[in-house]
């Protein structure tokens, strides 16, 4: 060892980044002073502050997952057209400022040259937020940024206008965790066959008691396989979550045709009109089938469509299926209602229709 | 294989290459210009990334597991990605993340995002996530060796590392008072002294298990707190909701009195909202639930009120283990604008996290916890008196002892008396 490693550099504990320096100049003159905004087109908002201050700001697609020649043209694009700054969304979108409303065509122009779609605004199929997936995770059951690519094609045009009856918010999940959270729509791995274990392992790479603990239905116990210390699982109570793999990899949860891919549908964070709620099962069982995932896409884009067609203005996924009613949503988007859409786990009896209110 | 001689020791990746097609901006053709023209180091991890890619798109499996890797003085912040399949892909064997908090807000200078970009081609792959959502900016793809000095060059860039594993985690807040009227409070200052005043418990994990702050700016909560935080500020406000009559007029001129009528009147969740027959609108703030519909649609007639604050509710996860849940009420309004006011929520935040360090088990979310043990025992825990509004509706079983149930109302009176008395002051 050299005397620099012997001696390393104190980190300097900084925490949460001032945002101030980074802010455009009239974002930070006009802090906590905003009076109204609209949105003159998709993909453009435009706030007025009570100072009199404007500014646009354009919104633009990315792949999230950026190479560092995308961020550095990203950055030109920023120093060209708009002031130097930018932002992002919660949704990995790209935000410009310009405070001229001229500017705002040309910036437009340019993102599109380059391939960035302009869009994501209002009643529109925003990004999908998403994992990691085969990139980078250590248990994913699929892979997240080409599930999101192919479905971010399939939805395209609902990105780059406003057409929908409210906003779209689509997640992908790699598994069952649902890292990707509650969507509109929900993509997310199902796991259908309990683990695979191998025995040879599990007493050197997992912690045993931990791994009993975890289970959420109480079907692994410890045992002693082929004379070593290992764990089983009572595969009647299975309910194949994939919850024991992260702390226990020998009890592999995933194989190229059991993992499949349910579709989910009515979760939405926002308390406007109704209280947040969560996603409900749609389909279950479609194929985990890189790199287009067509089943998976067919569907999304068959509920997208009825929703299209069928919800009344700023009704979300799940207000609109709670008015037209579950039997008229399957009706619509040609899924079937099975055995597993009635929920099973704690709570499910507040899940259950205890009136007599029937949707013909 | 197919076909290497031809290119230069590349692997083939039919699959991905079909990913490449289509509108949408393509990770894929990102990860080639990084194999193709990045840095000599950038090029090889990237060639053998895309190697192990294709091989999971051809298998259906993913090969990275993980490990322990910090930095000097830190217990968390890096997600170690080692390969299984090292043996064909051995440029990219060490594949880890720096998990790095951006500014609060994700605001940026180019000039930022360019020397990031240059620190991430220097130590890194070259492959950036803005952001992940934990909401860090993730940093993907650095040998272990690396990771030091990747750290240092971030570090002294001002930056610092977030939260992975059983401790506090990297926080989000909405654009809030930077671009949004409907913004309730100041949640840069509101995020910064929360996250920044319990460093600590993010950089050296020893929670029960992970623990997430969300700050949104109103009901919209476009950060995802309530589902999504195990505490959740949302801002609110508790006085009336600010009209302008003459806006309103404007808005039903342009869309009609039946579309009115339709999207802001029938979808007010509490039917408070009437419409006059001169096309202005009365609002029976009392029934108003602060949900923001109608702020929505008519963004420039109706704004929220002038006596703002925030709601926090705690309690909100994904699935594992119980199922999911959703942040409950705990404090329906506290004002957030004084010194002494930040103070109170960085106090009530070392209570919460306190307790869920004491009190939770092993790999258990602080909403399992209040599940487990009953809200009447985690209120008492964290000294929050019961409040209506932290339900839905009363109890509806009787299996509950009462015998103390005149002193629990006597306290409910002496503080709706105190209350009341404060408000006349």
């Amino acid at each position: 060892m050299n005397q620099q490693a012997d001696t390393p550099r104190m980190p300097d504990e900084v925490g949460v980044p001032d945002p101030f320096p980074y802010m455009h100049p009239t974002l930070k003159a006009n802090y906590g002073n905003w009076a109204w905004h609209d949105r003159p087109r998709p993909g453009v908002l435009h706030h007025v502050s009570k100072s009199g201050d404007e500014v646009w700001t354009v919104r633009a697609g990315t792949q999230r997952q950026m190479d560092v020649f995308t961020i550095r043209k990203l950055a030109d694009i920023g120093d060209e057209y708009a002031d130097g700054y930018v932002r992002f969304t919660t949704r990995s979108n790209i935000e410009y400022m310009v405070t001229d409303e001229s500017k705002v065509a040309p910036l437009i122009e340019k993102l599109e040259s380059e391939g960035f779609p302009v869009g994501g605004t209002g009643a529109s199929v925003s990004m999908i937020s998403h994992t990691q997936g085969w990139l980078h995770c250590d248990i994913p059951g699929t892979d997240a940024s080409g599930v999101v690519k192919s479905l971010m094609d399939v939805v395209y045009e609902e990105f780059v206008q406003e057409k929908m009856p409210n906003r779209v918010r689509i997640t992908t999940s790699c598994c069952q965790i649902n890292c990707g959270g509650q969507g509109d729509i929900a993509v997310n791995v199902q796991y259908t066959k309990p683990p695979r274990i191998n025995h040879d392992l599990v007493a050197n790479v997992c912690e045993r008691p931990a791994v009993v603990a975890r289970c959420p239905v109480a079907a692994i116990r410890p045992a002693m396989v082929n004379g070593k210390p290992s764990l089983e699982v009572d595969e009647k109570k299975c309910v194949a979550c994939g919850a024991c793999y992260p702390p226990c990899p020998p009890m592999q949860i995933n194989g190229k045709e059991e993992t499949r891919i349910a579709i989910w549908v009515g979760g939405k964070h926002s308390n406007a009109r109704s209280k947040p709620t969560f996603h409900k099962l749609a389909v279950a069982n479609l194929p985990n089938n890189p790199p287009h995932w067509p089943e998976v896409a067919a569907v999304v884009r068959k509920i997208v469509k009825t929703y299209k067609k069928d919800a009344k203005h700023w009704e979300r996924m799940g207000e609109w299926i709670e008015r037209i009613g579950w039997n008229r949503f399957f009706e619509k988007t040609g899924l079937a209602f099975t055995k597993h859409h009635l929920d099973t786990w704690t709570g499910a009896r507040k899940t259950m229709n205890m009136s007599a209110h029937v949707h013909f | 294989m197919k076909d290497d001689s031809t290119n230069q020791g590349k692997h083939p990746t039919p699959l991905l290459d079909e990913l490449e097609g289509g509108k949408w901006p393509s990770f894929v053709t990102g990860l080639k210009r990084l194999r193709d023209q990045g840095t000599e180091s950038n090029q090889a991890i990237m060639n053998d990334l895309l190697g192990q890619l294709e091989h999971s798109y051809e298998e259906r499996l993913g090969f990275w597991k993980g490990g322990a890797i910090s930095v000097f003085g830190y217990g968390g912040g890096i997600i170690p990605r080692f390969s299984e399949v090292a043996d064909k892909y051995p440029a990219s064997k060490e594949f880890h993340t720096l998990r790095v908090m951006p500014p609060a807000g994700f605001h940026y200078t180019t000039d930022l995002l360019r020397k990031m970009a240059d620190i991430w081609e220097e130590h890194g792959s070259g492959l950036i996530a803005f952001h992940g959502q934990s909401g860090d900016i993730m940093f993907q793809g650095c040998s272990s060796e690396s990771v030091q000095p990747a750290f240092d060059a971030l570090n002294e860039l001002g930056f610092d590392l977030g939260g992975a594993g059983p401790a506090l985690r990297t926080a989000m807040s909405c654009v809030g008072h930077a671009r949004c009227e409907q913004s309730c409070y100041d949640e840069v200052r509101a995020h910064r002294t929360m996250i920044n005043a319990f460093l600590d418990e993010m950089h050296r994990p020893s929670l029960p298990y992970k623990f997430k702050f969300k700050f949104s700016g109103c009901a919209n909560d476009c950060v995802n707190a309530i589902h999504r935080a195990d505490f959740a500020v949302i801002g609110t406000w508790r006085d009336e909701i600010k009209i302008d009559q003459e806006k309103v007029k404007e808005h039903i001129a342009t869309v009609g009195r039946k579309y009115m009528i339709d999207t802001v009147v029938s979808m007010c969740p509490t039917r408070a909202i009437s419409l006059h027959d001169d096309d202005t609108i009365e609002i029976d703030n009392q029934s108003c639930v602060r949900c923001m519909h109608c702020i929505n649609v008519m963004t420039k007639a109706l704004s929220p009120g002038d006596d703002k604050g925030v709601s926090i509710l705690i309690g909100g996860k994904r699935s594992l283990k119980v199922g999911d849940l959703m942040g409950t009420m705990i404090i329906p309004f506290m004002k957030l604008e004084s010194d002494e006011d930040f103070e109170k929520l960085e106090e009530f935040g070392e209570t919460v996290i306190e307790f869920f360090a004491d009190n939770a088990l092993e790999h258990e979310r602080i909403g399992e916890t209040i599940d487990r043990i009953g809200l009447p025992a985690f209120l008492e825990a964290v000294g929050v008196d019961p409040d209506p509004n932290m339900v839905n509706h009363p109890r509806t079983s009787s299996y509950v002892r009462t015998d103390d149930f005149d002193i629990e109302a006597e306290k409910w009176f002496a503080r709706k008396a105190r209350e009341s008395q404060m408000s006349a002051e």
